[in-house]
Protein backbone atom coordinates (compact mmCIF):
# COMPACT_ATOMS: atom_id res chain seq x y z
CA UNK A 1 0.00 0.00 0.00
CA UNK A 2 1.19 3.68 -0.51
CA UNK A 3 2.26 5.74 2.18
CA UNK A 4 2.13 9.40 3.06
CA UNK A 5 4.46 11.67 4.12
CA UNK A 6 3.78 14.60 6.39
CA UNK A 7 3.48 17.69 3.30
CA UNK A 8 1.27 15.67 1.61
CA UNK A 9 -1.19 15.24 4.83
CA UNK A 10 -4.56 17.07 4.10
CA UNK A 11 -8.11 16.84 5.08
CA UNK A 12 -9.92 13.82 3.60
CA UNK A 13 -6.94 11.18 3.63
CA UNK A 14 -7.44 7.88 4.36
CA UNK A 15 -5.14 6.36 6.49
CA UNK A 16 -4.19 2.90 8.64
CA UNK A 17 -2.94 3.51 12.15
CA UNK A 18 -2.23 0.49 14.32
CA UNK A 19 -3.97 -1.48 12.31
CA UNK A 20 -7.39 0.50 11.57
CA UNK A 21 -8.55 2.63 8.96
CA UNK A 22 -8.89 6.25 9.61
CA UNK A 23 -9.84 9.46 8.14
CA UNK A 24 -8.17 12.76 8.51
CA UNK A 25 -10.91 14.85 9.35
CA UNK A 26 -8.43 18.25 10.31
CA UNK A 27 -4.89 19.13 9.66
CA UNK A 28 -3.30 21.60 11.17
CA UNK A 29 0.31 22.88 10.07
CA UNK A 30 2.77 24.21 12.91
CA UNK A 31 6.25 25.56 13.10
CA UNK A 32 6.98 27.12 16.23
CA UNK A 33 9.42 30.54 16.07
CA UNK A 34 12.51 28.46 13.79
CA UNK A 35 11.87 25.03 15.17
CA UNK A 36 10.53 21.63 13.57
CA UNK A 37 7.11 21.64 12.01
CA UNK A 38 4.50 19.88 13.40
CA UNK A 39 1.54 17.95 11.95
CA UNK A 40 -1.46 18.34 14.26
CA UNK A 41 -3.99 15.60 12.86
CA UNK A 42 -7.63 14.88 14.58
CA UNK A 43 -8.66 11.53 13.15
CA UNK A 44 -12.05 9.81 13.07
CA UNK A 45 -11.53 5.89 12.99
CA UNK A 46 -13.91 4.42 10.29
CA UNK A 47 -14.58 1.06 11.82
CA UNK A 48 -15.89 2.32 15.59
CA UNK A 49 -16.59 6.17 14.79
CA UNK A 50 -14.09 7.46 17.31
CA UNK A 51 -12.07 10.37 17.25
CA UNK A 52 -7.95 10.69 17.82
CA UNK A 53 -6.13 13.62 17.88
CA UNK A 54 -2.87 12.87 17.20
CA UNK A 55 0.68 15.46 16.38
CA UNK A 56 3.49 14.15 13.68
CA UNK A 57 6.85 15.55 13.26
CA UNK A 58 7.73 16.30 9.55
CA UNK A 59 9.90 12.96 9.12
CA UNK A 60 7.00 10.38 9.93
CA UNK A 61 4.78 8.75 7.10
CA UNK A 62 1.43 7.13 7.73
CA UNK A 63 0.28 4.10 5.61
CA UNK A 64 -2.82 4.78 3.44
CA UNK A 65 -5.43 2.65 4.37
CA UNK A 66 -7.32 0.10 1.40
CA UNK A 67 -10.38 1.68 1.75
CA UNK A 68 -13.04 3.09 -1.04
CA UNK A 69 -16.35 3.79 -1.94
CA UNK A 70 -18.55 2.14 -4.20
CA UNK A 71 -22.43 3.10 -5.55
CA UNK A 72 -24.57 0.29 -4.56
CA UNK A 73 -28.62 -0.28 -3.75
CA UNK A 74 -29.85 -1.96 -0.70
CA UNK A 75 -31.89 -4.92 -1.85
CA UNK A 76 -33.57 -6.56 1.36
CA UNK A 77 -32.91 -7.39 4.95
CA UNK A 78 -32.82 -10.50 6.54
CA UNK A 79 -33.16 -10.54 10.65
CA UNK A 80 -29.67 -8.67 11.62
CA UNK A 81 -28.07 -8.06 8.38
CA UNK A 82 -29.12 -5.81 5.68
CA UNK A 83 -27.96 -6.76 1.85
CA UNK A 84 -26.85 -4.39 -1.06
CA UNK A 85 -25.60 -4.56 -4.14
CA UNK A 86 -22.95 -3.39 -6.27
CA UNK A 87 -24.33 -1.32 -8.91
CA UNK A 88 -21.34 -2.23 -11.89
CA UNK A 89 -20.43 -5.81 -11.08
CA UNK A 90 -23.70 -7.27 -9.05
CA UNK A 91 -21.58 -8.57 -6.01
CA UNK A 92 -23.47 -8.88 -3.21
CA UNK A 93 -22.40 -7.08 0.61
CA UNK A 94 -23.93 -7.26 3.61
CA UNK A 95 -24.08 -4.90 6.71
CA UNK A 96 -24.77 -5.53 10.02
CA UNK A 97 -27.63 -3.10 11.67
CA UNK A 98 -24.93 -1.86 13.83
CA UNK A 99 -23.21 -1.19 11.11
CA UNK A 100 -25.83 0.04 9.03
CA UNK A 101 -26.58 2.44 12.04
CA UNK A 102 -29.12 5.09 11.69
CA UNK A 103 -29.18 4.85 8.05
CA UNK A 104 -31.44 2.03 8.50
CA UNK A 105 -34.68 4.46 8.74
CA UNK A 106 -33.93 4.96 4.87
CA UNK A 107 -33.57 1.74 3.80
CA UNK A 108 -36.27 1.35 0.96
CA UNK A 109 -35.76 -1.62 -1.63
CA UNK A 110 -33.80 -0.32 -4.70
CA UNK A 111 -32.30 2.73 -2.60
CA UNK A 112 -29.08 3.63 -4.12
CA UNK A 113 -26.27 4.54 -1.26
CA UNK A 114 -22.59 5.03 -1.00
CA UNK A 115 -20.62 1.76 0.38
CA UNK A 116 -17.38 2.31 1.93
CA UNK A 117 -14.99 -0.65 1.72
CA UNK A 118 -11.95 -1.43 3.68
CA UNK A 119 -9.51 -4.32 2.72
CA UNK A 120 -12.63 -5.31 0.37
CA UNK A 121 -15.18 -5.96 3.14
CA UNK A 122 -17.80 -3.01 3.93
CA UNK A 123 -17.92 -1.29 6.60
CA UNK A 124 -20.73 1.63 6.26
CA UNK A 125 -22.89 3.36 4.29
CA UNK A 126 -23.92 6.47 3.38
CA UNK A 127 -27.54 7.33 2.27
CA UNK A 128 -28.11 10.12 -0.35
CA UNK A 129 -28.83 13.47 1.21
CA UNK A 130 -32.50 13.08 0.36
CA UNK A 131 -34.70 10.23 0.24
CA UNK A 132 -38.22 9.50 -0.63
CA UNK A 133 -40.43 7.53 1.67
CA UNK A 134 -44.53 6.83 2.01
CA UNK A 135 -46.06 7.51 4.96
CA UNK A 136 -47.93 4.43 6.08
CA UNK A 137 -49.28 5.21 9.21
CA UNK A 138 -50.58 8.75 11.14
CA UNK A 139 -52.91 11.02 12.91
CA UNK A 140 -55.52 12.08 10.29
CA UNK A 141 -54.54 16.19 9.85
CA UNK A 142 -56.41 19.29 10.39
CA UNK A 143 -58.33 20.05 7.45
CA UNK A 144 -57.07 23.31 5.64
CA UNK A 145 -54.30 23.68 8.12
CA UNK A 146 -51.11 23.80 5.94
CA UNK A 147 -48.80 25.41 8.76
CA UNK A 148 -45.30 23.63 8.17
CA UNK A 149 -44.29 24.89 11.85
CA UNK A 150 -47.07 22.75 13.61
CA UNK A 151 -45.79 19.01 13.42
CA UNK A 152 -46.78 15.33 14.11
CA UNK A 153 -45.10 11.90 14.27
CA UNK A 154 -45.79 9.66 11.19
CA UNK A 155 -44.46 6.15 10.60
CA UNK A 156 -43.28 5.75 7.14
CA UNK A 157 -42.75 2.82 4.41
CA UNK A 158 -39.40 1.61 6.88
CA UNK A 159 -41.15 1.27 9.38
CA UNK A 160 -39.29 4.52 10.99
CA UNK A 161 -40.89 7.28 12.23
CA UNK A 162 -40.20 11.25 11.40
CA UNK A 163 -42.05 14.61 12.34
CA UNK A 164 -44.05 15.58 9.80
CA UNK A 165 -46.78 18.84 8.97
CA UNK A 166 -49.69 18.38 9.96
CA UNK A 167 -51.45 18.30 7.11
CA UNK A 168 -49.70 15.08 5.71
CA UNK A 169 -51.72 11.96 5.38
CA UNK A 170 -51.47 8.65 4.91
CA UNK A 171 -50.25 7.14 1.71
CA UNK A 172 -48.34 10.97 0.99
CA UNK A 173 -44.81 10.24 -0.47
CA UNK A 174 -42.57 12.68 1.49
CA UNK A 175 -38.66 13.80 1.30
CA UNK A 176 -36.58 13.59 3.93
CA UNK A 177 -32.93 15.25 4.64
CA UNK A 178 -30.94 12.29 5.93
CA UNK A 179 -28.29 14.87 6.83
CA UNK A 180 -30.93 15.73 9.70
CA UNK A 181 -33.45 13.39 10.13
CA UNK A 182 -35.78 16.78 9.10
CA UNK A 183 -38.76 16.80 6.93
CA UNK A 184 -38.46 18.63 3.60
CA UNK A 185 -41.49 18.67 1.45
CA UNK A 186 -44.30 16.74 0.22
CA UNK A 187 -43.90 15.31 -3.09
CA UNK A 188 -46.86 13.60 -4.07
CA UNK A 189 -50.34 12.94 -2.33
CA UNK B 1 -15.62 27.66 -9.40
CA UNK B 2 -15.08 30.72 -7.45
CA UNK B 3 -11.12 30.23 -6.80
CA UNK B 4 -10.62 33.82 -9.07
CA UNK B 5 -11.89 35.32 -6.26
CA UNK B 6 -9.54 36.85 -3.49
CA UNK B 7 -9.56 35.11 -0.29
CA UNK B 8 -9.06 38.40 1.68
CA UNK B 9 -11.80 40.92 1.43
CA UNK B 10 -11.47 44.50 0.68
CA UNK B 11 -11.18 45.79 4.23
CA UNK B 12 -8.44 43.94 5.00
CA UNK B 13 -6.31 44.31 1.42
CA UNK B 14 -6.96 48.38 2.03
CA UNK B 15 -5.89 47.86 5.81
CA UNK B 16 -3.22 46.25 4.69
CA UNK B 17 -1.94 48.84 2.11
CA UNK B 18 -1.91 51.31 4.60
CA UNK B 19 -0.25 49.61 6.83
CA UNK B 20 2.98 49.43 4.39
CA UNK B 21 2.69 52.98 4.27
CA UNK B 22 2.84 53.75 7.47
CA UNK B 23 5.81 51.08 7.87
CA UNK B 24 7.76 52.71 5.14
CA UNK B 25 6.94 56.16 6.91
CA UNK B 26 8.45 54.70 10.16
CA UNK B 27 12.13 53.88 8.46
CA UNK B 28 12.08 56.83 6.14
CA UNK B 29 11.35 59.12 9.10
CA UNK B 30 14.75 57.44 11.14
CA UNK B 31 16.79 57.61 8.15
CA UNK B 32 16.90 54.33 7.14
CA UNK B 33 17.57 53.60 3.03
CA UNK B 34 15.29 50.86 1.63
CA UNK B 35 17.20 49.15 -0.59
CA UNK B 36 16.14 45.75 -3.01
CA UNK B 37 18.00 42.71 -2.94
CA UNK B 38 17.62 39.34 -5.30
CA UNK B 39 15.21 37.06 -4.31
CA UNK B 40 17.18 34.57 -6.65
CA UNK B 41 21.11 34.00 -5.14
CA UNK B 42 23.52 31.60 -5.29
CA UNK B 43 23.37 31.32 -1.97
CA UNK B 44 20.90 30.53 0.46
CA UNK B 45 20.22 30.47 4.69
CA UNK B 46 21.94 27.36 6.17
CA UNK B 47 18.93 26.58 8.74
CA UNK B 48 18.16 23.16 10.41
CA UNK B 49 14.28 23.36 9.70
CA UNK B 50 14.45 25.94 6.65
CA UNK B 51 13.91 24.32 3.19
CA UNK B 52 14.47 27.08 0.12
CA UNK B 53 13.18 26.19 -2.92
CA UNK B 54 15.72 25.74 -5.67
CA UNK B 55 15.03 27.17 -9.14
CA UNK B 56 17.09 26.10 -12.35
CA UNK B 57 18.62 28.87 -13.66
CA UNK B 58 21.42 27.91 -15.25
CA UNK B 59 22.56 24.40 -16.80
CA UNK B 60 23.55 21.78 -14.63
CA UNK B 61 27.38 22.60 -14.33
CA UNK B 62 27.41 26.16 -15.27
CA UNK B 63 25.93 28.44 -12.28
CA UNK B 64 27.61 29.40 -9.58
CA UNK B 65 31.15 27.94 -8.27
CA UNK B 66 29.79 24.48 -10.39
CA UNK B 67 25.78 24.93 -8.69
CA UNK B 68 23.52 23.68 -10.89
CA UNK B 69 20.83 25.64 -9.12
CA UNK B 70 19.69 28.75 -7.48
CA UNK B 71 17.71 29.44 -4.45
CA UNK B 72 14.98 31.30 -3.95
CA UNK B 73 15.37 32.97 -0.47
CA UNK B 74 13.84 32.60 2.44
CA UNK B 75 15.12 35.94 3.72
CA UNK B 76 16.93 39.06 2.47
CA UNK B 77 19.41 38.34 4.81
CA UNK B 78 22.81 37.24 3.65
CA UNK B 79 22.69 40.31 0.27
CA UNK B 80 21.40 42.77 3.20
CA UNK B 81 24.31 42.16 5.30
CA UNK B 82 26.80 42.23 2.08
CA UNK B 83 25.22 45.58 1.99
CA UNK B 84 26.28 46.42 5.49
CA UNK B 85 29.73 45.45 5.08
CA UNK B 86 29.65 47.74 1.43
CA UNK B 87 29.05 50.81 3.73
CA UNK B 88 25.23 50.22 4.69
CA UNK B 89 24.72 52.25 7.53
CA UNK B 90 20.60 51.71 8.34
CA UNK B 91 18.52 49.91 5.65
CA UNK B 92 15.22 48.10 5.27
CA UNK B 93 13.71 46.33 2.58
CA UNK B 94 9.71 45.18 1.58
CA UNK B 95 9.87 41.79 -0.19
CA UNK B 96 8.73 38.24 -0.57
CA UNK B 97 10.34 35.29 0.91
CA UNK B 98 9.64 31.70 -0.03
CA UNK B 99 10.28 28.23 1.92
CA UNK B 100 9.12 24.85 0.92
CA UNK B 101 6.17 22.75 2.55
CA UNK B 102 5.22 25.24 5.14
CA UNK B 103 1.30 26.14 4.75
CA UNK B 104 -1.04 26.19 6.99
CA UNK B 105 -3.05 29.49 9.48
CA UNK B 106 -0.28 30.71 9.79
CA UNK B 107 2.14 30.12 6.73
CA UNK B 108 2.09 30.42 3.00
CA UNK B 109 5.10 29.01 0.92
CA UNK B 110 5.63 32.61 -0.44
CA UNK B 111 5.36 35.37 1.88
CA UNK B 112 5.99 38.97 2.69
CA UNK B 113 9.00 39.89 5.07
CA UNK B 114 10.35 43.10 6.21
CA UNK B 115 13.90 43.12 7.27
CA UNK B 116 15.98 45.73 8.80
CA UNK B 117 19.68 46.37 10.27
CA UNK B 118 20.99 49.54 11.77
CA UNK B 119 25.26 49.52 12.12
CA UNK B 120 25.79 50.31 15.65
CA UNK B 121 22.67 49.05 17.30
CA UNK B 122 23.81 47.13 20.36
CA UNK B 123 21.39 44.14 21.37
CA UNK B 124 19.23 46.66 23.84
CA UNK B 125 19.41 49.11 21.17
CA UNK B 126 18.13 46.51 18.61
CA UNK B 127 15.10 45.54 20.72
CA UNK B 128 14.35 48.93 21.68
CA UNK B 129 13.71 49.71 17.62
CA UNK B 130 11.66 46.39 16.93
CA UNK B 131 9.50 47.45 20.51
CA UNK B 132 9.09 50.97 18.39
CA UNK B 133 7.58 49.15 15.52
CA UNK B 134 5.07 46.96 16.98
CA UNK B 135 4.23 50.10 19.16
CA UNK B 136 3.56 52.06 16.28
CA UNK B 137 2.46 50.14 14.06
CA UNK B 138 -0.02 47.76 15.89
CA UNK B 139 -0.62 51.26 18.27
CA UNK B 140 0.16 49.77 21.22
CA UNK B 141 1.01 51.94 24.27
CA UNK B 142 3.57 49.67 25.69
CA UNK B 143 5.49 46.71 24.82
CA UNK B 144 6.33 44.09 27.47
CA UNK B 145 9.66 42.36 27.32
CA UNK B 146 10.15 38.86 28.86
CA UNK B 147 13.92 36.77 29.02
CA UNK B 148 13.08 33.71 27.33
CA UNK B 149 14.53 31.90 30.59
CA UNK B 150 12.12 33.32 33.07
CA UNK B 151 9.24 33.07 30.51
CA UNK B 152 9.54 29.27 30.19
CA UNK B 153 10.54 28.49 33.47
CA UNK B 154 7.20 30.01 34.82
CA UNK B 155 4.86 28.61 32.38
CA UNK B 156 6.60 24.77 32.10
CA UNK B 157 8.07 25.16 34.89
CA UNK B 158 12.02 23.85 34.13
CA UNK B 159 14.83 26.78 33.38
CA UNK B 160 15.25 26.40 30.13
CA UNK B 161 19.45 26.90 29.86
CA UNK B 162 20.32 23.87 32.24
CA UNK B 163 17.70 21.31 31.76
CA UNK B 164 18.63 18.40 30.91
CA UNK B 165 16.55 15.89 28.36
CA UNK B 166 14.80 14.08 31.25
CA UNK B 167 13.75 16.85 32.79
CA UNK B 168 11.89 18.07 29.86
CA UNK B 169 10.31 15.32 28.90
CA UNK B 170 9.33 15.33 32.27
CA UNK B 171 7.81 18.46 32.41
CA UNK B 172 5.50 17.75 29.58
CA UNK B 173 4.24 14.55 31.28
CA UNK B 174 3.88 16.95 34.45
CA UNK B 175 1.70 19.06 32.10
CA UNK B 176 -0.10 15.44 30.54
CA UNK B 177 0.91 17.74 27.26
CA UNK B 178 0.02 15.11 24.03
CA UNK B 179 3.48 14.26 22.64
CA UNK B 180 4.20 14.15 18.94
CA UNK B 181 4.68 10.75 17.49
CA UNK B 182 8.27 9.59 17.41
CA UNK B 183 9.44 12.40 20.00
CA UNK B 184 11.00 9.44 22.03
CA UNK B 185 13.89 9.88 20.25
CA UNK B 186 14.04 13.78 19.24
CA UNK B 187 16.73 15.68 20.58
CA UNK B 188 16.85 18.87 23.60
CA UNK B 189 16.48 21.38 21.06
CA UNK B 190 13.42 19.82 19.72
CA UNK B 191 11.77 19.34 23.19
CA UNK B 192 12.43 23.45 24.12
CA UNK B 193 10.72 24.11 20.79
CA UNK B 194 7.94 21.74 21.56
CA UNK B 195 7.23 23.10 25.17
CA UNK B 196 7.84 26.84 24.36
CA UNK B 197 5.06 26.33 21.65
CA UNK B 198 2.79 24.36 23.82
CA UNK B 199 3.16 26.14 27.05
CA UNK B 200 4.98 29.61 26.94
CA UNK B 201 3.71 31.34 23.31
CA UNK B 202 0.26 30.83 24.05
CA UNK B 203 0.43 33.26 27.01
CA UNK B 204 3.10 35.45 25.08
CA UNK B 205 1.94 38.88 23.79
CA UNK B 206 -2.23 39.11 24.98
CA UNK B 207 -2.50 41.80 26.75
CA UNK B 208 0.43 43.89 24.93
CA UNK B 209 2.89 43.01 21.93
CA UNK B 210 5.68 41.32 23.84
CA UNK B 211 9.64 40.99 22.98
CA UNK B 212 10.89 37.56 23.94
CA UNK B 213 14.87 37.57 24.65
CA UNK B 214 18.21 35.56 25.51
CA UNK B 215 17.50 32.56 23.74
CA UNK B 216 19.28 29.15 24.56
CA UNK B 217 22.84 29.61 22.67
CA UNK B 218 21.88 25.95 20.91
CA UNK B 219 19.26 27.93 18.81
CA UNK B 220 21.63 31.27 18.45
CA UNK B 221 20.62 30.54 14.30
CA UNK B 222 22.97 33.72 13.29
CA UNK B 223 23.00 35.57 16.46
CA UNK B 224 25.52 36.52 18.90
CA UNK B 225 26.51 34.39 22.08
CA UNK B 226 26.27 36.27 25.49
CA UNK B 227 29.27 36.49 27.69
CA UNK B 228 26.99 35.44 30.76
CA UNK B 229 26.60 31.86 32.17
CA UNK B 230 25.09 29.85 31.23
CA UNK B 231 25.84 31.43 27.76
CA UNK B 232 22.37 32.50 25.90
CA UNK B 233 21.93 33.49 22.60
CA UNK B 234 21.55 37.63 21.69
CA UNK B 235 18.48 36.79 19.90
CA UNK B 236 14.55 38.36 20.64
CA UNK B 237 11.06 38.11 19.02
CA UNK B 238 8.21 39.47 19.11
CA UNK B 239 4.84 37.75 19.50
CA UNK B 240 1.41 39.38 19.71
CA UNK B 241 -1.88 36.79 21.05
CA UNK B 242 0.65 33.99 21.04
CA UNK B 243 1.80 34.45 17.47
CA UNK B 244 5.27 35.02 16.70
CA UNK B 245 5.68 38.03 14.36
CA UNK B 246 9.71 38.98 14.09
CA UNK B 247 12.67 37.41 15.04
CA UNK B 248 15.90 39.90 15.58
CA UNK B 249 19.96 38.80 16.29
CA UNK B 250 22.79 41.34 17.92
CA UNK B 251 24.48 39.99 15.10
CA UNK B 252 26.91 37.58 14.60
CA UNK B 253 30.29 39.17 12.76
CA UNK B 254 32.77 36.44 13.23
CA UNK B 255 32.86 34.32 9.58
CA UNK B 256 35.11 31.37 11.32
CA UNK B 257 32.26 31.11 13.95
CA UNK B 258 29.38 31.03 11.16
CA UNK B 259 31.58 28.47 9.46
CA UNK B 260 31.06 26.23 12.71
CA UNK B 261 27.87 26.85 12.79
CA UNK B 262 26.91 25.81 9.29
CA UNK B 263 29.20 22.74 9.45
CA UNK B 264 26.89 21.86 12.57
CA UNK B 265 23.55 22.73 10.68
CA UNK B 266 24.20 20.69 7.84
CA UNK B 267 25.60 17.87 10.33
CA UNK B 268 21.99 17.87 12.02
CA UNK B 269 19.67 17.97 8.57
CA UNK B 270 21.51 15.07 7.79
CA UNK B 271 20.56 13.24 10.95
CA UNK B 272 16.71 14.65 9.90
CA UNK B 273 17.17 13.40 6.35
CA UNK B 274 17.59 16.57 4.69
CA UNK B 275 19.80 17.61 1.90
CA UNK B 276 23.12 19.99 3.20
CA UNK B 277 22.79 23.24 2.04
CA UNK B 278 25.48 25.34 0.56
CA UNK B 279 28.56 25.76 3.45
CA UNK B 280 29.80 28.52 1.58
CA UNK B 281 28.69 32.32 0.36
CA UNK B 282 29.32 35.46 -0.85
CA UNK B 283 28.25 36.58 3.13
CA UNK B 284 31.26 34.69 4.71
CA UNK B 285 33.54 36.67 2.21
CA UNK B 286 31.79 40.11 3.20
CA UNK B 287 32.24 38.86 7.18
CA UNK B 288 35.93 38.24 6.07
CA UNK B 289 36.12 41.38 4.78
CA UNK B 290 34.46 42.65 8.10
CA UNK B 291 30.58 43.05 9.25
CA UNK B 292 29.98 46.03 11.69
CA UNK B 293 28.48 45.02 14.61
CA UNK B 294 24.96 45.56 14.19
CA UNK B 295 21.24 44.25 14.97
CA UNK B 296 18.86 42.98 12.46
CA UNK B 297 14.91 41.89 12.42
CA UNK B 298 12.89 39.94 10.31
CA UNK B 299 8.80 40.87 10.03
CA UNK B 300 6.51 38.38 8.91
CA UNK B 301 4.31 41.62 7.56
CA UNK B 302 1.19 39.05 6.81
CA UNK B 303 1.29 38.05 10.33
CA UNK B 304 1.49 41.99 11.64
CA UNK B 305 -1.53 42.51 8.79
CA UNK B 306 -3.52 39.64 10.97
CA UNK B 307 -2.54 41.17 14.30
CA UNK B 308 -3.77 44.27 13.33
CA UNK B 309 -7.03 43.09 11.54
CA UNK B 310 -8.17 40.43 13.99
CA UNK B 311 -7.45 37.58 11.12
CA UNK B 312 -6.52 34.46 12.49
CA UNK B 313 -5.49 32.97 9.17
CA UNK B 314 -3.57 34.07 6.87
CA UNK B 315 -5.42 33.87 4.17
CA UNK B 316 -7.86 36.35 5.32
CA UNK B 317 -4.62 39.23 4.79
CA UNK B 318 -3.94 37.75 1.09
CA UNK B 319 -5.06 38.31 -2.00
CA UNK B 320 -4.22 34.87 -3.76
CA UNK B 321 -2.85 32.33 -1.01
CA UNK B 322 -0.91 29.38 -2.64
CA UNK B 323 -4.11 27.29 -3.44
CA UNK B 324 -5.33 30.35 -5.38
CA UNK B 325 -1.91 32.28 -6.89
Amino acid sequence: MASYKTNEFRKGLKVQIDGEPYLMIEMNFRKPGKGAALFECKLRNLLRNTILSRTYRGTETLEAADVEEIDAQFLYRQGDMFVFMDNTNYEQYELTSEQVDDAAKYLKEGLGCSLMLYNGNPISLTPPNHVELEITECEPGAKGDTATNVTKPAKVETGAEFQVPIFIKEGNIIKIDTRTGDYVERVSN
Amino acid sequence: MNDFLPSASWDRLRHRAALLKRLRAFFDERGFLEVETPLLSADTVVDRHLDPMTVCVAPAGTGDGGRPVEWLQTSPEFCMKRLLAAGGEAIYQVTRAFRQDERGRLHNPEFSIVEWYRVGDDYPAGMDLLADVAGTLLDASAVQRVSYGGAFERAAGVDPHRADLAALRHAAAARAIDVPVGYEDADRDHWLEFLFDRCVAPQLGCDQPAIVYDYPASQAMLARLGDGNPSVAERFELYVNGVELANGYHELTDGAELRRRNDAVNALREVDGKPALPATSRLLAAMDAGLPACCGVALGFDRLVMAATGADDIRDVLAFPVDRA
